[in-house]
């Protein structure tokens, strides 16, 4: 699913990435781990296509509509309500049942009651939960996962927990400072230096 | 279709923000009436060349005032990376945002025309459809500049350094429309610079938008 030969990123004088080689094969789960710094966001951001490589290649064995990206950041309009911010992923994705699939991601991530709350209003943890939403919403085939548990609470974590046990079978690529939280999904781990 | 209908979510999503934020429009409006104002007093009266000119100088500056703003909300919550993995093509966030600078600077126009009315002279119907023709291409080139300057630190220097220039022909075609006999000629510019940047505008803004 995801091929990198030879990746390398700069961004100015700075290395971030050096000669990395990486295959995960479809349905793989692919821990990545290091210090801060060195290079775990640059790798998904390489991998979703959202940075180009300053040397060697990455190849994605997917539409770039079937990857669900989690970011540091939610990834949605403070200003805009969840309903809000997820219908118009959903339009965008084109997701069949939009309002369905919506309904029921909020309301397993806890989220149902504050769904017409700007989310300016939501703690952290909240908005970490509406990220989550927003990277699953569409079903993707590939997950890029940037510290999915930053935020949580122990009820946010364990559900969690519990959705990527559920979404066995599809590929991923996450990135954590906790592979231990991982480790029973896990089938590879890579360590950046 | 498809690709309309997402351009349109998109704008629908810009219009939400700025009726709940009500940042962008209301500094516009203001700007362009205190051009005016304060010109109404520093210009010696029957001056309606100068004033033709005024008017033209107070849309490009206005529009440049929206497209500052523009791409601040995809900016400040990174939303830019979530939009440019959607399937969509990418050019529909062009659209999308074209659109919503192109209805924010009608709604400031809509408030300073009239009172450019009243202070210097009757906009004739030609110098009307100029401004409709002139704000599709300042919004649609606009909008690309714009997205260049978005990612740069100096946004606030860099934009009005790309768009400006660029928004010359504008002038040019805007104050020929208004003060000339025969306006024709200056509206069929202004089309054709419509039509130019648009497609330009469309064809490169998927290099802009990704790194």
């Amino acid at each position: 699913m995801i091929s990198a030969r030879c990746l390398s990123k700069r961004y100015g004088p700075k290395r971030v990435l050096q000669g990395l080689d990486l295959e995960v094969p479809r349905g793989g789960f692919v821990v990545v781990t290091g210090a801060n710094g060195s290079g775990k966001t640059t790798l998904l951001r390489l991998v979703a296509g959202l940075a180009a490589p300053t040397g060697g290649s990455v190849e994605v064995g997917t539409d770039r509509g079937r990857i669900g990206y989690l970011a540091h950041e939610p990834l949605v309009y403070r200003e805009l309500s969840a309903l809000e911010n997820l219908d118009l992923y959903g339009r965008l994705y084109r997701i069949a049942e939009r309002r369905e699939r919506i309904g029921m991601l909020l309301e397993r991530f806890g989220l149902w009651t504050a769904r017409r709350d700007p989310v300016a209003s939501f703690s952290r943890g909240m908005q970490q939960r509406l990220a989550l939403c927003r990277a699953l919403l569409h079903a993707p085939d590939l997950l890029l996962l940037d510290e999915p548990f930053n935020a949580l609470d122990e009820d946010g974590a364990a559900l969690l927990d519990g959705e990527l046990d559920g979404l066995r079978g599809r590929t991923f690529l996450v990135a954590t400072h906790d592979p231990a939280r991982l480790a029973p999904l896990s089938t590879a781990q890579l360590a950046l230096a | 279709m498809t690709y309309l209908r997402d351009a349109a979510a998109l704008a629908r999503k810009d219009l939400l923000l700025e009726l709940r934020g009500r940042e962008t429009v209301p500094a516009m409006v203001l700007f362009v009436l205190a051009v005016f104002v304060a010109f109404r007093f520093a210009l010696p009266e029957d001056q309606e060349r100068a004033a033709a000119g005024l008017l033209w100088v107070a849309i490009v500056l206005t529009a440049l005032l929206g497209l500052v703003r523009a791409f601040v909300p995809e900016q400040d919550q990174r939303t830019l990376d979530a939009l440019v993995l959607a399937p969509c093509d990418r050019s529909a966030i062009w659209l999308g945002k074209s659109f919503s600078v192109l209805a924010f600077l009608l709604v400031a126009e809509a408030a300073a025309v009239p009172l450019f009315g009243l202070f210097f002279e009757r906009p004739s119907a030609a110098t009307v459809g100029a401004i409709l023709l002139a704000d599709v291409g300042l919004a649609a080139i606009g909008t690309l500049m714009a997205a260049m300057a978005v990612g740069g630190r100096a946004r606030e220097v860099l934009l009005p350094l790309l768009f400006l220039p660029l928004a010359i022909p504008v002038v040019i075609g805007g104050v020929g429309a208004t003060v000339a006999a025969d306006p024709a000629r200056y509206l069929g510019f202004l089309a054709l610079y419509d039509a130019i940047f648009a497609i330009l505008a469309w064809a490169t803004f998927e290099y802009v938008v990704t790194e």
